[in-house]
Protein backbone atom coordinates (compact mmCIF):
# COMPACT_ATOMS: atom_id res chain seq x y z
CA UNK A 1 0.00 0.00 0.00
CA UNK A 2 1.57 3.52 -1.00
CA UNK A 3 1.20 6.41 1.44
CA UNK A 4 0.11 8.15 -2.05
CA UNK A 5 -3.19 6.77 -1.68
CA UNK A 6 -4.12 9.13 0.86
CA UNK A 7 -4.24 12.02 -1.57
CA UNK A 8 -7.35 10.73 -2.85
CA UNK A 9 -10.26 12.62 -1.30
CA UNK A 10 -12.21 9.92 -0.49
CA UNK A 11 -9.25 7.36 0.50
CA UNK A 12 -8.51 10.19 3.63
CA UNK A 13 -11.95 11.09 4.35
CA UNK A 14 -12.20 7.40 5.16
CA UNK A 15 -8.85 6.67 6.55
CA UNK A 16 -9.25 10.47 8.94
CA UNK A 17 -12.56 9.82 10.07
CA UNK A 18 -11.99 7.28 13.03
CA UNK A 19 -8.46 8.96 13.76
CA UNK A 20 -10.20 12.28 14.29
CA UNK A 21 -12.02 11.73 17.55
CA UNK A 22 -8.83 9.77 19.17
CA UNK A 23 -6.27 12.50 18.03
CA UNK A 24 -8.72 15.62 19.59
CA UNK A 25 -9.49 13.55 22.75
CA UNK A 26 -5.38 12.64 23.18
CA UNK A 27 -4.71 16.82 22.01
CA UNK A 28 -7.63 17.54 24.88
CA UNK A 29 -6.00 15.58 27.84
CA UNK A 30 -2.35 16.76 27.33
CA UNK A 31 -3.34 20.57 26.59
CA UNK A 32 -5.37 20.34 29.77
CA UNK A 33 -2.74 18.35 31.79
CA UNK A 34 0.70 20.23 30.78
CA UNK A 35 -1.33 23.90 31.16
CA UNK A 36 -2.77 22.57 34.69
CA UNK A 37 0.39 21.17 35.89
CA UNK A 38 2.82 24.01 34.44
CA UNK A 39 0.41 26.90 35.95
CA UNK A 40 -0.91 25.45 39.41
CA UNK A 41 1.98 22.50 40.36
CA UNK A 42 5.25 24.46 39.10
CA UNK A 43 7.42 26.75 41.29
CA UNK A 44 8.18 30.35 40.24
CA UNK A 45 11.66 30.95 38.73
CA UNK A 46 14.17 32.76 40.69
CA UNK A 47 14.70 35.30 38.71
CA UNK A 48 11.52 35.65 36.30
CA UNK A 49 8.98 34.53 39.56
CA UNK A 50 5.68 33.94 38.07
CA UNK A 51 5.81 34.77 34.74
CA UNK A 52 7.99 31.83 33.96
CA UNK A 53 4.24 30.05 33.80
CA UNK A 54 4.00 31.89 30.55
CA UNK A 55 7.05 29.39 29.13
CA UNK A 56 3.87 26.79 29.21
CA UNK A 57 2.09 28.37 25.98
CA UNK A 58 4.59 30.57 24.67
CA UNK A 59 7.10 28.23 23.83
CA UNK A 60 4.60 25.67 22.17
CA UNK A 61 2.76 28.03 20.59
CA UNK A 62 6.28 29.65 18.87
CA UNK A 63 6.97 25.56 17.96
CA UNK A 64 3.70 25.50 16.48
CA UNK A 65 3.46 28.25 14.36
CA UNK A 66 7.35 27.86 12.99
CA UNK A 67 6.19 24.02 12.62
CA UNK A 68 2.50 24.34 10.86
CA UNK A 69 4.41 26.58 8.33
CA UNK A 70 6.72 23.65 7.43
CA UNK A 71 4.23 21.13 7.13
CA UNK A 72 2.70 23.75 4.65
CA UNK A 73 5.68 23.99 2.73
CA UNK A 74 6.04 19.85 2.42
CA UNK A 75 1.84 19.92 1.66
CA UNK A 76 2.78 23.01 -1.33
CA UNK A 77 5.87 20.80 -2.73
CA UNK A 78 3.96 17.90 -2.76
CA UNK A 79 1.07 19.94 -4.87
CA UNK A 80 3.69 21.31 -7.11
CA UNK A 81 5.26 18.14 -7.62
CA UNK A 82 2.68 15.57 -7.97
CA UNK A 83 -0.86 17.80 -8.46
CA UNK A 84 -2.79 16.10 -5.37
CA UNK A 85 -5.26 18.20 -4.39
CA UNK A 86 -5.61 16.89 -0.77
CA UNK A 87 -2.03 18.41 0.01
CA UNK A 88 -2.95 21.40 -1.40
CA UNK A 89 -6.16 21.80 0.53
CA UNK A 90 -4.48 20.61 3.89
CA UNK A 91 -1.83 23.22 3.28
CA UNK A 92 -4.86 25.86 2.76
CA UNK A 93 -6.88 24.27 5.97
CA UNK A 94 -3.22 24.64 7.99
CA UNK A 95 -3.01 28.56 7.96
CA UNK A 96 -5.02 29.92 9.94
CA UNK A 97 -4.18 27.57 12.82
CA UNK A 98 -1.33 28.60 12.28
CA UNK A 99 -1.94 32.22 12.37
CA UNK A 100 -3.55 31.17 15.58
CA UNK A 101 -0.34 29.89 16.97
CA UNK A 102 2.23 32.81 15.59
CA UNK A 103 -0.21 35.19 17.33
CA UNK A 104 -0.56 33.36 20.37
CA UNK A 105 2.55 33.29 20.52
CA UNK A 106 3.67 36.94 19.76
CA UNK A 107 1.00 38.22 22.29
CA UNK A 108 2.66 35.91 25.28
CA UNK A 109 6.09 37.29 24.41
CA UNK A 110 5.20 40.71 24.41
CA UNK A 111 3.16 40.15 27.38
CA UNK A 112 6.42 38.45 28.95
CA UNK A 113 9.10 40.55 27.44
CA UNK A 114 7.30 43.60 29.44
CA UNK A 115 8.34 42.85 32.80
CA UNK A 116 11.05 41.11 31.96
CA UNK A 117 13.36 43.33 29.41
CA UNK A 118 11.63 46.16 30.26
CA UNK A 119 10.13 46.71 26.71
CA UNK A 120 6.78 45.04 24.76
CA UNK A 121 8.36 44.91 21.42
CA UNK A 122 12.37 45.56 20.39
CA UNK A 123 13.49 45.14 16.73
CA UNK A 124 15.16 42.00 17.65
CA UNK A 125 16.10 39.36 15.03
CA UNK A 126 14.05 36.38 16.22
CA UNK A 127 11.18 38.65 16.97
CA UNK A 128 11.24 41.09 13.63
CA UNK A 129 11.49 37.31 11.73
CA UNK A 130 8.49 35.86 13.77
CA UNK A 131 6.38 38.90 12.90
CA UNK A 132 7.19 39.01 9.55
CA UNK A 133 6.07 34.99 9.15
CA UNK A 134 2.84 36.35 11.15
CA UNK A 135 2.43 38.44 7.33
CA UNK A 136 3.24 35.93 5.19
CA UNK A 137 0.48 33.64 6.89
CA UNK A 138 -1.90 36.53 6.65
CA UNK A 139 -0.99 37.02 3.16
CA UNK A 140 -1.64 33.37 2.42
CA UNK A 141 -4.69 32.97 3.41
CA UNK A 142 -5.33 36.42 1.50
CA UNK A 143 -3.72 34.69 -1.68
CA UNK A 144 -6.07 31.54 -1.58
CA UNK A 145 -9.30 34.32 -0.91
CA UNK A 146 -8.22 36.17 -3.52
CA UNK A 147 -8.65 33.96 -6.58
CA UNK A 148 -11.33 32.43 -7.98
CA UNK A 149 -9.57 28.97 -9.36
CA UNK A 150 -8.79 26.49 -6.99
CA UNK A 151 -5.77 25.28 -8.90
CA UNK A 152 -4.16 28.47 -9.60
CA UNK A 153 -4.63 29.80 -5.95
CA UNK A 154 -3.11 26.55 -4.82
CA UNK A 155 -0.07 27.34 -7.51
CA UNK A 156 0.74 30.76 -6.08
CA UNK A 157 0.34 30.33 -2.60
CA UNK A 158 2.83 27.22 -3.31
CA UNK A 159 5.21 29.46 -3.83
CA UNK A 160 4.20 32.31 -1.65
CA UNK A 161 4.93 29.59 1.08
CA UNK A 162 7.97 28.48 -0.51
CA UNK A 163 9.29 32.36 -0.10
CA UNK A 164 8.35 32.71 3.17
CA UNK A 165 10.15 29.84 4.40
CA UNK A 166 13.13 31.99 4.37
CA UNK A 167 11.16 33.79 7.72
CA UNK A 168 10.31 30.39 9.72
CA UNK A 169 14.15 28.74 9.19
CA UNK A 170 15.06 32.48 10.48
CA UNK A 171 12.19 32.87 13.29
CA UNK A 172 13.82 30.02 14.87
CA UNK A 173 17.66 30.33 13.66
CA UNK A 174 17.42 33.83 13.98
CA UNK A 175 19.33 33.55 17.38
CA UNK A 176 22.01 31.48 16.36
CA UNK A 177 22.68 33.70 13.00
CA UNK A 178 23.14 36.89 14.74
CA UNK A 179 23.94 36.65 17.92
CA UNK A 180 22.30 39.93 19.06
CA UNK A 181 19.19 41.28 20.50
CA UNK A 182 17.11 40.11 23.42
CA UNK A 183 15.91 36.63 23.10
CA UNK A 184 17.41 34.05 24.65
CA UNK A 185 18.38 30.75 22.73
CA UNK A 186 16.60 27.22 22.36
CA UNK A 187 14.83 26.77 25.93
CA UNK A 188 14.17 23.53 25.06
CA UNK A 189 16.42 20.70 22.71
CA UNK A 190 17.63 17.38 22.51
CA UNK A 191 20.19 17.80 24.19
CA UNK A 192 19.50 17.71 27.79
CA UNK A 193 22.56 20.45 28.79
CA UNK A 194 20.25 23.13 26.98
CA UNK A 195 17.44 22.60 28.58
CA UNK A 196 15.62 24.32 31.47
CA UNK A 197 15.41 22.66 34.75
CA UNK A 198 13.18 19.00 34.79
CA UNK A 199 10.50 20.74 36.56
CA UNK A 200 9.69 22.85 33.95
CA UNK A 201 10.43 20.80 31.33
CA UNK A 202 8.17 17.52 32.12
CA UNK A 203 4.81 20.25 31.98
CA UNK A 204 6.33 21.85 29.27
CA UNK A 205 6.67 18.63 27.29
CA UNK A 206 3.13 17.75 28.07
CA UNK A 207 1.71 21.11 26.54
CA UNK A 208 4.09 20.83 23.71
CA UNK A 209 2.24 17.56 22.96
CA UNK A 210 -1.03 18.70 23.58
CA UNK A 211 -0.30 22.12 20.86
CA UNK A 212 1.04 19.06 18.27
CA UNK A 213 -2.17 17.13 18.58
CA UNK A 214 -4.19 20.12 18.44
CA UNK A 215 -2.94 21.63 15.29
CA UNK A 216 -3.16 17.70 13.78
CA UNK A 217 -6.84 17.68 15.14
CA UNK A 218 -7.99 21.27 13.20
CA UNK A 219 -5.72 20.42 10.10
CA UNK A 220 -7.66 17.17 9.77
CA UNK A 221 -11.24 18.58 10.86
CA UNK A 222 -10.60 21.50 8.20
CA UNK A 223 -9.09 19.52 5.48
CA UNK A 224 -12.31 17.26 5.66
CA UNK A 225 -14.33 20.80 5.33
CA UNK A 226 -12.03 21.85 2.10
CA UNK A 227 -12.62 18.50 0.38
CA UNK A 228 -16.27 19.04 1.15
CA UNK A 229 -16.41 22.25 -0.25
CA UNK A 230 -14.85 21.35 -3.14
CA UNK A 231 -17.63 18.42 -3.62
CA UNK A 232 -20.05 21.39 -3.42
CA UNK A 233 -18.68 23.17 -6.09
CA UNK A 234 -18.12 19.87 -8.24
CA UNK A 235 -22.04 19.49 -7.70
CA UNK A 236 -22.99 23.13 -7.77
CA UNK A 237 -20.96 23.25 -11.67
CA UNK A 238 -22.58 20.01 -12.80
CA UNK A 239 -26.41 21.17 -11.44
CA UNK A 240 -25.69 24.54 -13.44
CA UNK A 241 -24.44 22.75 -16.75
CA UNK A 242 -27.39 20.15 -16.72
CA UNK B 1 -4.92 29.08 42.71
CA UNK B 2 -1.30 30.07 43.12
CA UNK B 3 0.18 33.23 44.32
CA UNK B 4 1.38 34.98 41.31
CA UNK B 5 2.56 37.85 42.61
CA UNK B 6 3.32 41.36 41.07
CA UNK B 7 3.42 39.46 37.95
CA UNK B 8 -0.47 38.24 38.09
CA UNK B 9 -1.84 40.53 35.44
CA UNK B 10 0.97 39.59 33.05
CA UNK B 11 0.56 35.78 33.56
CA UNK B 12 -3.53 35.39 33.72
CA UNK B 13 -3.75 37.79 30.60
CA UNK B 14 -1.28 35.64 28.46
CA UNK B 15 -3.40 32.56 29.40
CA UNK B 16 -6.88 34.31 29.22
CA UNK B 17 -5.83 35.29 25.67
CA UNK B 18 -4.48 31.91 24.45
CA UNK B 19 -7.41 30.34 25.56
CA UNK B 20 -9.62 32.74 24.32
CA UNK B 21 -7.97 32.43 20.50
CA UNK B 22 -7.70 28.85 21.12
CA UNK B 23 -11.49 28.42 21.48
CA UNK B 24 -12.06 30.54 18.90
CA UNK B 25 -9.98 28.63 16.60
CA UNK B 26 -11.74 25.63 17.40
CA UNK B 27 -15.51 26.96 17.16
CA UNK B 28 -15.06 28.44 14.27
CA UNK B 29 -13.19 25.30 12.23
CA UNK B 30 -16.26 22.92 14.12
CA UNK B 31 -19.02 25.57 13.00
CA UNK B 32 -18.17 25.43 9.70
CA UNK B 33 -17.42 21.75 9.51
CA UNK B 34 -20.92 20.85 10.31
CA UNK B 35 -22.75 23.81 8.14
CA UNK B 36 -20.63 22.32 5.11
CA UNK B 37 -21.19 18.81 5.93
CA UNK B 38 -25.03 19.44 6.09
CA UNK B 39 -24.62 21.93 2.78
CA UNK B 40 -23.21 18.62 1.23
CA UNK B 41 -25.65 16.09 2.55
CA UNK B 42 -28.75 18.05 1.49
CA UNK B 43 -27.28 18.59 -2.34
CA UNK B 44 -26.46 15.01 -2.67
CA UNK B 45 -30.01 14.39 -1.55
CA UNK B 46 -30.98 16.71 -3.89
CA UNK B 47 -28.84 14.93 -6.65
CA UNK B 48 -30.01 11.69 -5.95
Amino acid sequence: MSLWEYANPKKFMSFTAPILPVVTVAALVCLVSGLVWGFFFTPEDYRQGSTVKIFYIHVPSALMAINAWFMMLVASLIWLIRRHHVSALAAKAAAPVGIVMTLIALVTGAIWGQPMWGTWWAWDPRLTSFLILFLFYLGYVALWAAIDDPDTAADLTSVLCIVGSVFAVLSRYAVNFWNQGLHQGASLSMDAEENVADIFWYPALVAIAGFVLLFIALVLLRTRTEIRLRRIRALETRARRS
Amino acid sequence: MPELGKYAVHVLSSYGLSLALLVGIVAVSLVRSRSVKARLEALEKQDG
